[in-house]
């Protein structure tokens, strides 16, 4: 692995929260790595600590292995886009961006051709004389981006970039940050707590909780095989169920005696012996809706369950459906209909069923 | 329907209240008559007079020295004691923002007199510099609030991105702090100003021979009726450049 940017062993403190405890990630050149976790699980200082803005108590934290823990801000080879993006309201676009390579005394020249060079990446140049208040917020972000990418850092790092744009800007934006990205190559390391913008920004996400990070991983990963119900639950939906393992098969399938649901078989990556306790995770989508009994088969997860309450959401269709103690959650296309093979109403009797590989364990509890 | 018309009569009714004293004030400058009391016809012949009145711009010269210097001093004080007051929390700021608040609202004659007692017992003769010192300690608490309310609406995390892009933190207060705060500062400065420039109650107390200043001279000529229609035209010309600093003024607290 390419050791480019390496937080070894971080914690901080404020007072008696721990907001980052004994963090350790390395980030590879060029890579784009996101900080993904709810509000307050210490992603923020972890990347105001990879700034300068913050000491960490404890830890390193290296650029291209010089040691950068006690240099200050304006020391590291790290620019960062901030969430409001903070951008100075008495200068215009031109001198915002220009405002790097000032302090750096760059010469006029190179500061004239770096600062046209970045209006042109972000598509800004006609808008160079005027000042921040006269942009939309799409064009101000991309001011900010290019005022951090101008001095050519090693690392930019984009807090909440799309946080603060609304929802059809949010979506174009993704592309344009992707695309930016790919022209510079950079490593970029956003922090956001949208699992949705983690997952289609970055080659590889570290999903935070409580200061710690859960699990490390592609978008792929970690959607399909997270390690924890905390990732499960934050990245997607999931439902949840509890079991015991029953048997064991071959290539880490486990049968699972699940209360009210039968055996389900599923998919382990972890060591399971009999007769311990498991946490099974299967996404809603993965989740197969008929009015009849599916044929049964060993590769086949199913039981039947009592429509309790559906919504509509146009690209698919919800269905909350109650089977014994559980309620489970079940995401049906819209275009499966169109077969007219099922269309369950509130109280129908409905089957559920799922191949074992779409059901996972997610996290091993202590033997019972 | 019918538009109220009670809006336009109050607004008159404010307008006359405030205005008329100053408006008979003005006429008067130019009336003929010593006493004013009715009108004799049109005369320069007051502001004439002003002019070789010696006395009266020696102690324009000695307000405006005062003026000037103390709303200096008071703009870099109140800046600073702004910013502690921004930045920091603790018991010692909440007193602070106590303490410096008190004299917008504590009497003038208090405050006068509180201060001549500090200089007579330190022994520091009262002159031009006990009414500088006393101008600077009322006008401080007029520009830090002023410029508390500017920090108020200031994004920290410019400074925050100032030092991300290479500034050093003198650098970023240079570059990015003090040029966002300058409107402000100089609203407060202005505020100053004005206030030093008018004030009696106080500088009749830290005065001293040879430091009368404007007030304090128009307010010993009244005793004389011969000089009495040289303030009508005195007054004139100080309206005249209280509202054009007035105006000033508010315009820079308005500009973003």
């Amino acid at each position: 692995m390419d050791d480019f940017l390496v937080i070894d062993q971080v914690s901080k403190t404020f007072g008696a929260q721990r907001a980052v405890e004994d963090v350790s990630l390395t980030v590879a050149q060029g890579e784009a790595f996101s900080l993904l976790g709810p509000s307050g699980c210490g992603k923020t200082t972890l990347l105001r600590m990879i700034a300068g803005f913050e000491k960490p108590d404890r830890g390193r934290i290296l650029v291209r292995g010089q040691d950068i823990t006690a240099l200050p801000p304006e020391l590291r080879p790290v620019n960062t886009v901030f969430q409001n993006y903070a951008l100075f309201p008495h200068l215009s676009v031109w001198e915002n961006i220009a405002f790097g390579l000032r302090m750096s005394r760059r010469p006029r020249e190179e500061i004239r051709t770096g600062v046209e060079r970045m209006l042109e990446l972000v598509r800004l140049g006609e808008h160079a004389r005027k000042r921040p208040m006269q942009l939309s917020g799409g064009q101000r972000q991309r001011v900010a981006i290019a005022r951090a990418l101008v001095n050519r850092p090693q690392v930019l790092l984009l807090d909440e970039p799309l946080a603060a744009l609304d929802l059809k800007l949010r979506q174009h934006m993704l592309m344009e940050l992707n695309t930016i990205h790919e022209q510079v190559g950079t490593t970029f390391i956003y922090v956001t707590h949208d699992q949705g913008e983690a997952m289609s920004l970055s080659d590889r996400i570290a999903v935070m909780n409580a200061g710690k990070v859960e699990q490390v991983d592609s978008p792929e990963n970690l959607y399909e095989t997270p390690g924890s119900s905390f990732v499960a639950s934050f990245i997607g939906d999931a439902n949840f169920f509890t079991g015991v393992a029953v048997e064991l098969q071959h290539e880490g399938y486990v049968r699972v005696k699940v209360d009210g649901l039968g055996s389900p078989l599923v998919l382990s990556n972890g060591t399971v012996s009999t007769n311990q306790t498991l946490r099974l995770m299967v996404r809603p989508e993965k989740i197969s809706l008929t009015l009849q009994r599916p044929p049964s088969g060993e590769r086949v997860n199913a039981f039947s369950g009592i429509v309790e309450d559906m919504a509509y959401f146009g690209s698919h269709t919800r269905y909350r459906i109650r089977a014994g103690e559980h309620r489970i959650l079940a995401q049906l296309q819209r275009s499966r209909f169109s077969g007219g093979e099922i269309d369950p109403a509130r109280g129908a009797e409905v089957w559920m069923s799922f191949h074992p590989d779409e059901g996972r364990v997610v996290r091993l509890e202590a033997a019972a | 329907m019918k538009r109220s018309r009670l809006p336009a009569f109050i607004t008159f009714g404010v307008i006359l209240f405030l205005f008329a004293p100053l408006v008979v004030l003005v006429v008067n400058s130019f009336n003929a008559s010593r006493f004013g009391g009715e009108w004799e016809g049109f005369t320069w012949n007051w502001y004439v007079k002003l002019w070789a009145a010696g006395e009266v711009w020696e102690s324009l010269w000695i307000t405006l020295k005062i003026a000037f210097s103390a709303s200096l001093a008071a703009m870099a004080l109140g800046t600073l004691a702004a910013y502690s007051l921004h930045r920091f929390r603790s018991w010692l700021q909440t007193v602070h923002h106590m303490l410096i608040t008190l004299p917008l609202v504590m009497p003038d004659i208090l405050m006068g007199m509180s201060l001549l007692a500090l200089f007579v017992l330190s022994g520091i003769e009262t002159g031009l510099l006990t009414i500088w010192i006393a101008h600077v300690t009322f006008c401080l608490s007029f520009v830090t609030m002023v410029v508390l309310g500017r920090l108020q609406d200031f994004d920290f995390t410019l400074l925050d991105a100032a030092r991300d892009l290479g500034a050093t933190q003198a650098k970023a207060v240079k570059k990015v702090l003090l040029p966002l705060l300058l409107p402000g500062v100089l609203a407060g400065g202005l505020l100053a100003f004005t206030l030093s420039i008018d004030d009696y109650v106080i500088t009749f107390f830290v005065s001293g021979p040879g430091t009368t200043t404007l007030p304090l001279r128009v307010a010993s000529m009244m005793k004389t009726s011969r000089s009495l229609p040289m303030i009508n035209a005195l007054s004139a010309l100080l309206i005249a450049s209280t509202f054009i600093f007035a105006a000033l003024s508010s315009r820079l607290q308005r500009r973003a």
